[in-house]
């Protein structure tokens, strides 16, 4: 920029970049508020801590491949799954998923950044800060009681075995603290994108010309903005017991441990849609572009997902029929499970219908969104199963809900977010990944995917418990879990190849061009990259498939909608 | 041409652009923020309904609490001279704002004042605190949580004070300072649930 040369400022950046090359840059990525950057931060980070939380499962498969294993002890075994679980949900489904809407909201609405960049900026170092505590509590669990590292509560931190007479030193606070600060970026971000979408769209863009997933982005950010703070607050709770000798879930006097349970599911269910919000976002870009077809029901699509997002306000006890509410409580938190699964089956309906007569091409994004439908299928059948309360009663805290809830995170939103990653990355890098080496990635993610949790299933309908650290041998379950465990090598594999593949093609890929997929929706229409402005002239669209009404001018759009 | 600036110029298809109106960043944001703290307060105040009278021991909230008359009616009156503050500011008549923006200081502060007074009667008269029974435990959170809430109210308006002392506001300000007193709207609000739910419902 000739303008800025005369600027001191500007000059001093010049000169660190010349003289130590390095740091330049990684000063550039510490102090940058562009939206595309952050995005790409959070969900470089999400990765590690996936990597990270996934060796952590993989180190409890270990443990129990066999019966009666030693691996691990079970104080450790219960700080793993502890870690684990939080990690996975506040450290990597949710930085990464607010990653690729950080990247891809702003350029599908044709703006040059979110609406409050700074705010963008202090969310994401929140999140960072607040996840290294949650692995910093390894070292600085102890307190000064030597009373254990890291949290070993389980990620829902059932009270009262949080509180100071049961929960010694500070691993709980590491918990607390650090979800808390990962949950207030998160805020932070869902009124920044919320914001964005009502106020920063281009020329022509009405709302009912969005494309789908930046719907979903309004749909989930809301969710965010209501579901985050019931979380916060209990956790407030919790630190007041803990510090100040407060006692709000403090059974000895008169506190409630119940309450507690309450206050985590109004935010814990919903959470659950917050994650798989956005992997049906992406699915919802991705089918129709690899159908050559638009989105089947649009209106509907997003009427569905407004109404998903309203019941799953009102379904958070069906985590807790074993508590023992009362029968009025259990009729209506299972009919509201129910009744959510109605607009979930439309949005099924409605992929099916795009992909149905369409010309489809098997490229690996696809490939894993169709993986994503069967297996969010069943993981929405176990679910209504579970929503059942006396089925419920059977088979909680057993191996058939973790195969249930992994189901959702991995099956659905794993997959999507791996389809996403093999979408938009020649977006973000202006490099293809090799489709090889995907399908590669795919099969193995797969098989590997399906021997671990399929199994999972029978497991718990033979009465195997959750979060035990080990189990004897001749009770049905020793085959069930080995298999289990040979899964993981699969997907270690999988992942193994992804990284492989990423390398290589930042290295070595071949040019992406701004448009790789013959893709609709403005984030095709710059370069790739796409410059630190995202487009040197504000787009104006017509219809919902901008760049469709640009390729095909003798039949646009705007002409039908 | 690139699609890029094909698509900005519309050089390529010349259909109808239908017309949008956007509302203001700052408006949008504080309603948003002004969502996400109710949903907030409203688990507090779940809480705080939920343990009514389950305290195992005294002291109980009728022995020893009085509904703080002169603080609500403070309080309520400062959301009256905001709005006459930011009506000023908007007409330019900066002085006026001035003052109505210095009596919303004050009422606020007295606020906090007649709180802090409250606070030290209970704890060292009464020999409530956080950890003495449900109540305090409930009492101090809920309030408190109020409390911090006005003190950010009362130091954003002071800093918008010592601008408007130091001549740097004019109209041109009127939206960002309107942002503010919607949040100090908010608080007030907030005030009128908390006073129905612990000195009316919960005594």
């Amino acid at each position: 920029m000739a303008g800025s040369i005369e600027h001191p400022i500007a000059l001093g950046a010049d000169r660190e970049q010349v003289s130590l090359p390095l740091l330049g840059s990684v000063h550039e990525w510490v102090v940058t508020v562009d939206h595309k950057r952050l995005g790409m931060m959070y969900i470089g980070g999400g990765l590690v801590f996936f990597v990270i939380a996934g060796l952590q499962a993989a180190t409890i498969r270990l443990q129990l491949a066999i019966p009666e294993a030693g691996i691990v002890a079970p104080q450790v075994f219960n700080r793993l799954l502890t870690v684990h679980g939080t990690a996975m949900v506040f450290l990597v489904g949710m930085p990464v998923l607010t990653g690729f809407l950080n990247y891809l909201v702003p350029l599908m609405i044709g703006a040059r950044d979110l609406a409050f960049p700074r705010l963008n900026a202090f969310g994401f170092w929140l999140w960072l800060f607040g996840s290294l505590l949650l692995y910093f509590s390894y070292i600085g669990g102890d307190g000064l009681y030597g009373a254990g590292s890291a949290p070993d509560v389980g990620w829902f931190a059932y009270a009262p075995l949080t509180e100071r007479a049961f929960s010694r030193g500070n691993s709980t606070d590491y918990w607390i603290l650090s979800i808390l600060l990962t949950s207030v970026g998160s805020t932070a971000t869902a009124i920044n994108l919320l914001t964005s979408i009502f106020c920063m769209r281009c020329e022509g863009m009405t709302l009912r010309k969005m494309p789908v997933l930046v719907w979903l982005a309004a749909v989930v950010s809301f969710l965010m903005c209501v579901a985050l703070p019931p979380l916060s607050a209990a956790q407030i709770m919790l630190l007041l017991d803990r510090f100040l000798g407060a006692h709000f879930f403090d059974t000895q006097a008169g506190g409630s441990a119940i309450l507690w349970q309450h206050f985590f599911w109004i935010f814990g269910h919903p959470e659950v849609y917050i994650l798989v919000f956005p992997a049906f976002a992406f699915a919802n870009e991705i089918i129709p572009v690899f159908s050559r077809k638009v989105i089947f029901g649009y209106s509907v699509m997003v009427a569905a997902s407004c109404a998903i997002a309203i019941i799953s306000l009102s379904v958070w006890a069906h985590h807790m029929f074993s508590v023992g509410m009362a029968p009025a409580g259990n009729a209506f938190f299972a009919a509201s499970t129910m009744l959510v699964s109605v607009p979930t089956g439309i949005k099924i309906f409605n992929w099916i219908g795009t992909m149905w007569g369409g010309k489809i091409r098997f490229r690996v994004p696809m490939l894993f969104s169709v993986a994503f439908l069967v297996q969010f299928l069943i993981a929405g059948l176990t679910g209504i199963m579970l929503g059942v309360a006396p089925f419920d009663w059977q088979l909680t805290d057993t191996y058939f809900v973790v195969a249930h809830f992994h189901y959702v995170l991995i099956g659905a939103i794993i997959f999507m977010i791996f389809a996403a990653i093999y979408y938009w990355f020649p977006k973000a890098t202006g490099k293809m990944l090799s489709e090889r080496l995907g399908k590669w990635h795919f099969w193995l993610f797969l098989i590997g995917f399906h021997m671990t949790f399929d199994t999972m299933h029978f497991a718990g309908m033979r009465g195997m418990p959750r979060r035990i650290y080990t189990y004897q041998p001749g009770r049905g379950l020793d085959t069930l879990n080995l298999i289990e465990s040979v899964g993981v090598i699969f997907q270690a594999a999988g992942v193994l190849i992804l990284l492989i593949n990423v390398i290589r093609s930042i290295r070595s890929g071949e040019p992406a061009g701004d448009d790789p997929w013959d893709a609709w929706t403005l984030e095709w229409s710059t370069s790739s990259p796409p410059p630190e402005y995202n487009f040197a002239t504000l787009p104006v669209v017509r219809s919902r498939r901008p760049l469709w009404d640009l390729k095909h001018p003798e039949d646009p759009d705007w002409k039908y909608e | 041409m690139s699609a890029a600036s094909a698509i900005s110029t519309g050089a390529m298809n010349l259909g109808p652009v239908e017309p949008t109106t956007l509302p203001s960043r700052g408006r949008v944001g504080i309603v948003i923020l002004i969502l996400t703290e109710t949903v907030f307060f409203s688990i507090f105040v779940a809480a705080y309904v939920f343990y009514i009278g389950k305290s195992l021991n005294g002291p109980r909230p009728k022995d020893v609490l009085a509904p703080p008359i002169l603080n609500t009616i403070c309080l309520l009156s400062s959301s009256i001279t905001i709005v006459l503050a930011m009506r000023a500011l908007q007409a330019g008549s900066i002085r006026s704002f001035g003052i109505w923006w210095l009596a919303t200081l004050a009422l606020g502060g007295e606020f906090m004042v007649g709180t802090a007074m409250e606070w030290h009667r209970l704890i060292y008269t009464e020999h409530l605190t956080i950890r003495t029974n449900l109540f305090g435990t409930t009492y101090y959170s809920l309030v408190g949580l109020h409390a911090l809430h006005v003190t950010i109210g009362l130091i954003l308006i002071l800093l918008v004070m010592v601008f408007t002392m130091l001549g740097y506001m004019d109209r041109r300000h009127a939206e960002r300072t309107d942002v503010l007193s919607w949040y100090w709207h908010f608080v007030d609000a907030v005030w009128v649930v908390v006073f129905i739910t612990v000195y009316i419902i919960g005594r």
